[in-house]
């Protein structure tokens, strides 16, 4: 039986880009470019590893965000996925976290799966969440933040580095599973794998498809409120030296005169 | 008063600082009642008593250790079910935000992870969170349900406030869900004497410029000569110079200590993401031109082969 991998991948703005908010307070989309988080990329690699040593395995990408999010989609299949889904609707702007674990927990029970895999966090909201969310939404185990996986037999491996211990976990299929950036280089798409990418399927689903509500998901219905963001002021300009032999020296009585010698 | 759920992070026993911090950010909001679960519960009641626990809520059981994550989410909601507290507080660890969000979905309620500070208001406790590697900073507050907060290390004082600390027995059951991912393995992290990355006032770090594993000895000693932290960018971790627990960054930890001294780092919006609220910030790179200088305080343009030694020696004199 084929193992039915689910990739969960966000589009996000570029972190190089001088990022901000719209005036909703939600990340503003529109005036930075986007691609596919990089942390994402990690669980697509992982995804295809697991897939080579699979007799047989299918990996869909998942995304749920705005239009332009097809090009993270793109990207993934150009790495060797072999469909997407993008979940889009216009009621879905502004939701957060544990909204978007509740469109993502339905549109991957819609898609049938054995195994999602998502990144340990997105590089805009940073909160490294959704994963143990969506474990706790489809109630199966969570494996989650591993550097290393393996899938064998209908149960998945893997290795967690903590703060205070390095752990290994195990688990029975079907699990979510996140793998963080220590898991392995991700590939580069390669001429054939982007040529391919554009005859591959990618499916549109909007609220409706998933059995949702707009009242569930977007900024009413979120469940947290930004009430007010402001950009921090720049740090003011310090003392920059040239090192003529004695920049240690310097540096040793500026921190004497900060009080931390 | 309300009463507050605070979930304390210990090692056997010994309560790690960010949960002391916690305790300060729970008592402008109410009155903290600490849940402390798995082997060593009960010692850390002291410590929590010390700081402004009124009561100490424990349990073990051998599923805290030999499962991931659920376990601890089942106790946390039996001791919100036990308490209905005002708010749930829990230190941004890995797991620490894996537990909030699972609780926050069982009990109906909106997450904040990473709040950086914390006040009461009209509608709710208002965090303030840092976005965007720390170039915007943010308020907001949980809108449905009893906000579940996670707060960054360093986010307040540890303050003494001697309370009760009354210790009582948490009754638990695990759900079936508890059981499903087994840690068939643990190894733990070789303790090397020096302060806690995340909880250091001091904290010093070497990247690419570093050039070698055995460099890193130059960064250590500068470390040792200020009582410091030692943290590494990304790219000496990738190149296998130091090991990945070190790493600060946005894919390694966020440091916001008293001082941060960068050597041989350029300054990428990634390794800002995890350094850029440090207090004080300097920096010895020899270009010129690397946008770690946009940071600092004090930066010194040379070889860190030349300046660090020289800085830790003049430390070493001058601390006698
Ligand atoms: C998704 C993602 C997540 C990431 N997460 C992190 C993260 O958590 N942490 C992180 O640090 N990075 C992270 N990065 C990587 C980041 O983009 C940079 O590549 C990295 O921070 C560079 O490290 P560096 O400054 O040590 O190296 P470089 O950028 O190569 O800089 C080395 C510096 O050393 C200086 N130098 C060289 N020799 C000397 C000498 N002898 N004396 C003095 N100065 C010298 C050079 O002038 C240069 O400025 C991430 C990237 C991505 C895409
Ligand atoms: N809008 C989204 N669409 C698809 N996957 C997402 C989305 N948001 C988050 N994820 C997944 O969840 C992971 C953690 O995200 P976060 O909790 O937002 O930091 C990401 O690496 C993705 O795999």
């Amino acid at each position: 039986m084929s193992l039915r991998i689910v990739v969960t991948v966000k589009y996000v703005p570029d972190a190089t880009g001088d990022r901000h908010f719209a005036e909703d307070l939600t990340v503003d989309r529109d005036d930075v470019d986007g691609l596919l988080s990089e942390l994402d990329e990690y669980a697509v690699e992982q995804a295809l590893q697991i897939a080579d040593e699979a007799d047989d395995a299918e990996i869909t990408v998942l995304t749920v965000g705005p239009e332009d999010a097809k090009d993270a989609l793109r990207k993934a299949l150009s790495m060797g996925a072999d469909k997407a889904i993008h979940v889009e609707d216009d009621d879905l702007h502004g939701t957060d976290a544990v909204g978007t674990s509740l469109v993502l927990a339905k549109a991957v029970e819609k898609a049938g799966y054995d195994l999602v895999i998502s990144g340990m966090a997105s590089t805009d909201g940073t909160m490294g969440v959704v994963p143990a969310l969506l474990a706790e939404r489809l109630g199966v185990p969570q494996v989650t933040l591993l550097s290393e996986v393996s899938v064998d037999g209908g149960v998945v491996k893997g290795r967690r580095d903590g703060d205070t211990a390095s752990e290994q976990l195990e688990a029975s299929l079907p699990a979510v599973v996140s793998v963080t950036d220590q898991s392995g280089e991700a590939r580069y798409p390669s001429f054939k794998g982007i040529m391919a990418a554009k005859k591959k399927p990618v499916e549109s689903w909007d609220l409706e498809d998933l059995g949702l509500d707009a009242e569930e998901v977007g900024l009413e219905g979120s469940w947290t409120k930004v009430d007010s963001a402001s950009e921090r002021p720049a740090r003011t300009a310090g003392t920059i030296v040239k090192d003529e032999g004695e920049g240690g020296k310097q540096l040793a009585e500026f921190l004497a005169g900060q009080k931390f010698i | 008063m309300a009463e507050v759920l605070v979930y304390v992070d210990h090692v056997d026993g010994a309560v790690r600082k960010p949960t002391l911090e916690l305790l300060t950010l729970a008592r402008r909001i109410g009155e903290p009642v600490a849940v402390a679960l798995g082997s060593g519960a009960e010692a850390t009641a002291a410590a929590l008593a010390e700081h402004g626990a009124v009561k100490v809520l424990t349990h073990d059981a051998a599923e805290y250790a030999d499962y991931l994550v659920v376990p601890k989410v089942d106790a946390l909601q039996a001791a919100y079910d036990a308490v209905s507290p005002a708010a749930v507080l829990v230190p941004s660890s890995a797991e620490g935000k894996e537990i909030a969000a699972r609780l926050a979905i069982r009990i109906g309620s909106g997450i904040i992870t990473d709040a950086v500070d914390l006040e009461s208001g009209d509608e709710g406790p208002v965090a303030t969170q840092s976005a965007f590697a720390a170039s915007f900073t943010t308020k907001s507050r949980v809108s449905k349900g009893t906000p579940v907060i996670t707060v960054k290390p360093n986010s307040a004082a540890v303050e003494a406030a001697p309370a009760a600390g009354a210790v009582e027995a948490l009754s638990v059951s695990f759900s079936a869900q508890a059981t499903g991912t087994r840690v068939t393995g643990r190894t733990p992290r070789e303790s090397t004497g020096r302060p806690e990355l995340t909880e250091a006032a001091i904290v010093v770090s070497g990247g690419r410029g570093v050039n070698g594993a055995e460099n890193f000895a130059i960064i250590e000693a500068l470390a040792d000569s200020l009582g410091a932290a030692v943290g590494a960018s990304r790219a000496a971790v990738d190149a296998g110079w130091y090991p990945h627990t070190n790493q600060v960054g946005q894919t390694g930890k966020s440091v916001s200590p008293q001082l941060y001294v960068a050597s041989g780092i350029s300054g990428a919006i990634q390794h800002r993401a995890g350094m850029q609220t440090s207090k004080t910030i300097v920096a010895i790179n020899k270009d010129a031109e690397a946008p770690i200088f946009d940071l600092v305080d004090y930066g010194v343009v040379g070889d860190l082969f030349e300046v660090v030694p020289q800085l830790t020696e003049e430390i070493t004199t001058r601390k006698g």
